[in-house]
């Protein structure tokens, strides 16, 4: 089973892709994204990705609803900061340093991909020794507060599914 | 694809409402691009096209073309998780690029390079 499928979610997203891609569920299309799948499967192998699970699905959705109603009131946010009239009011924009606790590397993936999505803060660098990553937030109000979105609303959740 | 004309007012007035409001995000992000001031501010701005304003331009052709050839077409969901993917790597890389060279000349307003950590913990003397 582990030759024939060394990565099985890998192996079902591309199937997936293929699908939504020809949109049809046709036998033919269904027997070509299961070769797509099989055989991207099998390339991966020879890439060497660094090892991780998918421990638990069940919080995929939540997250995946907690990041699109962030996006919403980012987007509101960053947008009003640009039109606002006149320009300066005070605003303070500045970088913030978050000591991470997760190691995943494809958790910390899904973090930048989550913090870049969002409009107003952008992932700037991480340091793998010190586990740190360095944020820029647009509005900067409190640098603690920021840290604490970080760990407690993405961090904890996505370790949750990584780890 | 021939009704395209005859659509209903249902579907046109919502389809219609979701393209002004990408289009209008899209172009409130450029602003952005002109009005912000320093590097890392302009660098938030094209995050609003990115994120929200082609998630309102993909529901919208979704809506639209499922409601006109009679199946659900679904494919835009790859175009919005493929720009999920993707965008962190290119504002990643400017960013990072700007922040090595404000590091290398000392600009103040930029966080110094992290201490190396066997640094920290040597004893002092």
């Amino acid at each position: 089973m582990r030759r024939l499928l060394p990565f099985p979610v890998f192996a079902v997203s591309l199937a997936a892709l293929w699908l939504l891609l020809v949109g049809s569920v046709k036998p033919g299309s269904l027997l070509l994204a299961a070769g797509f799948g099989l055989a991207g499967g099998w390339m991966l192998v020879s890439l060497t990705p660094p090892d991780g699970r998918l421990r638990r699905l069940a919080g995929i959705p939540r997250l995946l609803g907690l990041v699109l109603v962030e996006v919403l009131r980012s987007n509101a946010d960053v947008a009003r900061i640009i039109l606002r009239r006149g320009g300066w009011q005070p605003r303070r924009s500045g970088f913030v340093r978050v000591r991470l606790q997760m190691r995943s590397p494809y958790g910390l993936a899904a973090l930048a991909c989550i913090l870049t999505t969002t409009p107003g803060t952008v992932w700037v660098e991480y340091d793998s020794v010190e586990n740190t990553m360095l944020l820029h937030v647009l509005d900067l109000i409190d640098e603690e507060a920021w840290v604490g979105i970080i760990k407690d609303r993405w961090e904890a959740r996505l370790m949750e599914i990584f780890e | 694809m021939m009704a395209q004309a005859e659509v209903s007012l249902w579907l046109a007035v919502p389809v219609a409402l979701l393209l002004l409001a990408g289009s209008a995000l899209a172009l409130v992000g450029s602003i952005g691009l002109l009005r912000l001031h320093s590097f890392y501010d302009r660098i938030h701005a094209p995050t609003l096209a990115t994120s929200l304003g082609i998630g309102c331009v993909l529901v919208a052709s979704m809506l639209f073309f499922s409601v006109t050839q009679a199946r659900p077409v679904l494919h835009e969901l790859l175009i919005a998780a493929f720009m999920v993917v993707t965008t962190p790597v290119t504002l990643m890389l400017l960013a990072r690029a700007a922040l090595y060279r404000d590091q290398q000349e000392g600009n103040p307003e930029v966080p110094p390079l992290p201490p190396l950590p066997a640094r920290e913990e040597r004893p002092e003397g």
